[in-house]
């Protein structure tokens, strides 16, 4: 049986004058791996930063594990066992990636446990063990990426958060990255995956979201989004007869 | 000699400065608020020094101690009751805020003792002098120059070997995303505030043991030397104010040795020349920081 983890319900949120989101909701049941999909521009990072707590919604819920975490501070989000992989990584530069590290254990730091947990990140991610010593700025792109990936587990979080993990990285980084997500999944971790890359995300997702500008277009399982390509692509910007989901 | 006396006091002179600067850039590197208020501290500092010193016997060591407490409380109220409520509006707002604290902060000592200075007893340990390596300096030369290396090396430590540390670092670098590892924003600005304010009030004793008396504008000058300290420095770095301040009172020395008796009077100008050299031909400053590192992804 599966048990609801984090719900949202008819979530507003705005920038100013400008509704980014106009009453969306979403589930991402215990377990699951969720992608929700969407062009640029069309509420993604808004969604995220809504249930991070960077971003005050304007109306509606957003619950996690049963408490009402709209209007928490980010800080007090990430305590309840939320973490969010940032779009473009946003790793500290000026940190060793030992920092990084220490800082995503932040809240759940345990002396013990600690070198058992980095070794584990070794385990996932062999190079960060090489650079731990470095100034996150020197990574290169993918090795950020995985830093920021082991940085937000380090938290030991109930519901990891990816936004645009493959942005901006080459094809075999995106294949590294997304075999990793997987491996995440059938460690039992509770995944929300934002993503550009639909092709690759639904390949992966249990169940997938389809939100363009700022309203909630689809929800079902990947098949169910095969079959309604022929609306997909109209959002998707795809021509007629065109198989392939790219956004 | 006169190069042993120029390195003692330009030493001396840079240790105040670059403690003045460093406190200025402890908040601004996390809030990118030039705290205006910071002047007020050292006062604060100066008229705790004037009113235990001469109203109470409590010991001299025990008095700076309380001195620097009494700068470092102050500067966590003002964060608590005049910044914190305006932080989430706009840093304008909170510029504004620290005009109308520092402001307040005047007029409360203008009201409460008196617009006029008042001399300020000192240890005689601050006027002894002492021979070091044959060069005759007093004593409080010295005790600026060991009191700034043990911070310095203190807050080294600190800053790179404690959590609390390495969350403030990474607060200066981003702030929304240190938040997100779940830092709590209060934690991090309150303690740079303590930090900023307990600076203030180490200056605060070397300061007014300089001159041996306080007013309400004492803050004035110690606020516009750490300003101009950072600006060479580098407002985005924490070394880069440290560096700063010795280069300020390094020009300071230099200026004051080398302009002829008839330009001395004109010292600031040139210093002031110098600063706006700076902002024209590197407005990073000396040490960069993350001013201009390149954002990566």
């Amino acid at each position: 049986m599966t048990h609801t983890m984090l719900t949202i319900r008819d979530l507003h949120a705005s920038y100013g004058a400008i509704t980014a989101l106009h009453g969306i909701s979403l589930d991402v049941n215990e377990g699951e791996l969720v992608a929700l999909l969407g062009s640029n521009g069309a509420g993604k990072s808004t969604t995220l930063k809504s249930i991070c707590g960077v971003l005050r919604p304007v109306y509606g819920s957003v619950v996690f594990l049963d408490e009402q975490i709209a209007n928490k501070t980010p800080e007090s989000i990430l305590k309840r066992g939320i973490s969010l992989v940032p779009e473009g990584r946003d790793i500290f530069t000026s940190l060793t990636v030992a920092e990084n590290m220490r800082l995503g254990a932040f809240v759940s730091y345990n002396r013990k446990r600690y070198q058992e947990d980095l070794e584990e990140m070794f385990g996932l991610f062999p190079i960060l063990k090489e650079r731990l010593h470095q100034p996150g700025g020197l990574l290169s792109g993918g090795e950020q990426q995985q830093l920021a990936i082991a940085r937000a587990l380090m938290s030991h979080p109930k519901l990891l958060i990816l936004d645009e993990p493959s942005l901006g990285l080459s094809p075999a980084l995106v294949d590294q990255i997304f075999e990793l997500i997987v491996r995440l999944r059938e460690r039992g971790m509770t995944i929300l995956l934002v993503e550009q890359n639909a092709e690759r995300a639904l390949r992966v997702a249990d169940r997938a979201y389809v939100l363009n500008t700022g309203v909630m277009e689809f929800s079902g399982t990947p098949e169910e989004l095969e079959n309604e390509l022929d609306i997909a692509s109209v959002y998707f910007g795809g021509g007629e007869g065109n198989k392939e989901v790219t956004l | 000699m006169i190069l042993g006396e120029f390195i003692i006091n330009t030493l001396s002179l840079g240790s105040m400065y670059a403690l003045v600067a460093l406190g200025l850039v402890f908040v601004y590197g996390i809030l990118k608020l030039v705290n205006f208020a910071y002047g007020e501290y050292v006062m604060v500092g100066g008229y705790t020094l004037y009113v235990l010193g001469t109203f109470t016997p409590v010991p001299w060591l025990a008095v700076m101690i309380i001195a620097v407490l009494m700068a470092a409380a102050t500067s966590y109220l003002t964060e608590l009751v005049a910044f914190r409520p305006v932080r989430t509006k706009s840093l304008d707002a909170m510029l504004v805020t620290s005009f109308a604290v520092s402001v307040l902060l005047q007029n409360a000592v203008l009201l409460l003792v008196s617009p006029r200075s008042r001399a300020v007893p000192l240890p005689a340990i601050f006027s002894q002098s002492v021979a070091i390596f044959g060069v005759v300096t007093p004593m409080r030369n010295v005790l600026t120059i060991v009191t700034a290396v043990l911070l310095l090396t203190g807050l080294t430590l600190l800053m790179k070997y404690t959590v609390l540390g390495i969350a403030m670092r990474a607060a200066a670098d981003k702030f929304t995303t240190t938040r997100l590892m779940g830092v709590p924003a209060n934690l991090v600005i309150s303690v740079a505030f303590i930090i900023s304010g307990f600076l203030a009030g180490v200056v605060s004793v070397f300061w007014v043991g300089r001159s041996a008396s306080v007013d309400p504008l004492i803050g004035f000058t110690p606020l516009l030397i750490a300003f101009i300290a950072t600006v060479i420095g580098g407002m985005n770095s924490l070394v880069g104010a440290v560096v700063g301040g010795f280069a300020y009172g390094l020009l300071f020395n230099a200026l004051s040795i080398l302009l002829p008796a008839s330009l001395i009077s004109y010292r600031d100008a040139f210093m002031f020349a110098i600063v706006i050299l700076f902002l024209l031909l590197k407005p990073e400053g000396l040490i960069r920081g993350n001013y201009t590192e390149e954002r990566v992804g």
